[in-house]
């Protein structure tokens, strides 16, 4: 499945109201490890079909939604299962490093 | 033992000193790897903007540096392992290469890359509140704060570029040296003491982080009064110098006291086919353009070394 594009407005139906556990990935066109984890995202997303569902959310274009979670670091990825965030992972870290905390919780 | 393949030269750090390492190593034709448990690059993704690497007039983004340096490589065919190296160990003129996840690399030359990464605080409230308030990268974090009051700490290039940096989203910042003057090149003091937003706090230490789930306030103490006191902030940045991350290498070849690689002029260290450059090295300066400088050398002399060890 593609990355899902998450805002502050279809948050709460996409994330805290999903069925499966969800990965979101916070970051921003400024920040070079965000773009360095992006094709990792992507992968993760297809691997992981039906499995989890994994979305990104700009920070820049959605402000709301990173206050109400403390995002202060870019890339942060946080697992949200049951409509409540479970793991935090800050700054860009490898694939494998990801599905293991993923593993772990899912 | 299950052993890989044999390698002629394994790089180990794909920052610019690795990457350049790379791009010689492959121009020689020799049987190369580059191998990082983080992403090609390095430090350098970190970087906003970089104004003094030749031949990019209007300055670069770390980030599209990157990319082109990469592409660069990848003309090659780049051959690249994304993995952490836990061990060293010479087996006679071969060097063995033990990877986190138990498989164990095979070389006839290593060229160490290792670069650094932002030295710590080491003071309450830094580990805990890292990520909610406690930053190590401006690029990545800085635009979370807009128009908030932060503080920075450190008295180098680094410390002052980022002060600047950060200006564009803070509405206010203390920068907090230790020293009465900074180290940092005079462009850049000029810089900082013009900018209205930043306020210089001199011959001050951080003593203390403090704040529940985020940053609040820190304590600071004037070091000739001794004076103490808060300053409400809701971000600290640090820029206080960096450090190697080396402690896998201790016992194996000569390293200074504060862990840096030592070498000699053509970066040979103290073991017989094994180099090292750029940032993890000891010396007085550390910049992307001599980290190239270094890479390229450090795999010329690699191809000197095979040439007279292997060849014969």
């Amino acid at each position: 499945m593609a990355v899902v594009k998450l805002t502050d407005q279809n948050f709460e139906e996409e994330v805290l109201k999903s069925s499966t556990p969800v990965l979101v990935d916070f970051w921003a066109a400024w920040c070079g490890p965000c773009r360095v984890i992006a094709p990792v995202i992507e992968e993760l997303a297809e691997e992981l079909t039906g499995k989890v569902k994994v979305c990104k959310l700009n920070v820049d274009e959605n402000p709301v939604t990173p206050g109400k979670f403390g995002i202060r670091a870019i890339p942060t990825l946080i697992i949200f299962k049951d409509g409540s965030p479970i793991e935090t992972i800050v700054g860009a870290v490898s694939k494998s490093t990801i599905l293991n905390v993923l593993n772990k919780v899912i | 033992m299950k052993s890989l393949k044999e390698y002629e030269v394994v790089i180990v750090g794909a920052g610019p000193a690795g990457i350049t390492a790379y791009l010689y190593a492959k121009r020689s034709l020799l049987e190369t790897l580059l191998i990082d448990k983080g992403f090609i690059g390095g430090q350098v993704l970190l970087i906003d903007f970089i104004e003094n690497y030749p031949g990019f007039p209007e300055g670069i983004s770390g980030y599209e540096l990157v990319e082109r340096m990469k592409a660069q490589i990848e003309r090659l065919g780049l051959n690249f392992l994304q993995e952490e190296v836990v061990k060293l160990e010479i087996q006679d003129n071969y060097k063995l290469l033990y990877l986190r996840g138990g498989e164990i690399l095979k070389s006839k030359s290593i060229i160490l890359a290792l670069g650094a990464s932002p030295k710590k605080l080491g003071i309450p409230g830094e580990r805990e509140l890292t990520g909610k308030g406690v930053a190590y990268c401006a690029t990545c974090d800085g635009p979370l704060f807009r128009d908030e009051v932060i503080a920075v700490l450190g008295g180098g290039n680094t410390a002052l570029q980022e002060a600047l940096f950060l200006t564009k989203f803070a509405k206010k910042i203390y920068l907090i040296h230790r020293r009465d003057s900074f180290r940092a090149t005079p462009i850049l003091q000029k810089r900082v003491q013009e900018n209205e937003k930043i306020i210089l706090v001199l011959n001050t230490v951080v003593e203390e982080i403090i704040g529940s789930s985020q940053v609040e306030k820190i304590r600071i103490k004037h070091k000739i009064s001794g004076e103490e006191s808060f300053l409400e902030v809701s971000g600290v940045f640090v820029f206080i110098g960096y450090q190697p991350e080396t402690d896998w290498l201790r016992g194996t070849l000569e390293l200074d006291s504060q862990g840096f690689i030592l070498v000699d002029k053509n970066l040979k260290t103290s073991l017989e086919g094994v180099f090292a450059c750029g940032d993890c090295i000891s010396k007085e300066f550390r910049q992307i353009i001599s980290a190239c400088g270094e890479g390229a050398i450090a795999a010329l002399m690699a191809e000197k070394y095979l040439n007279e060890v292997f060849k014969k």
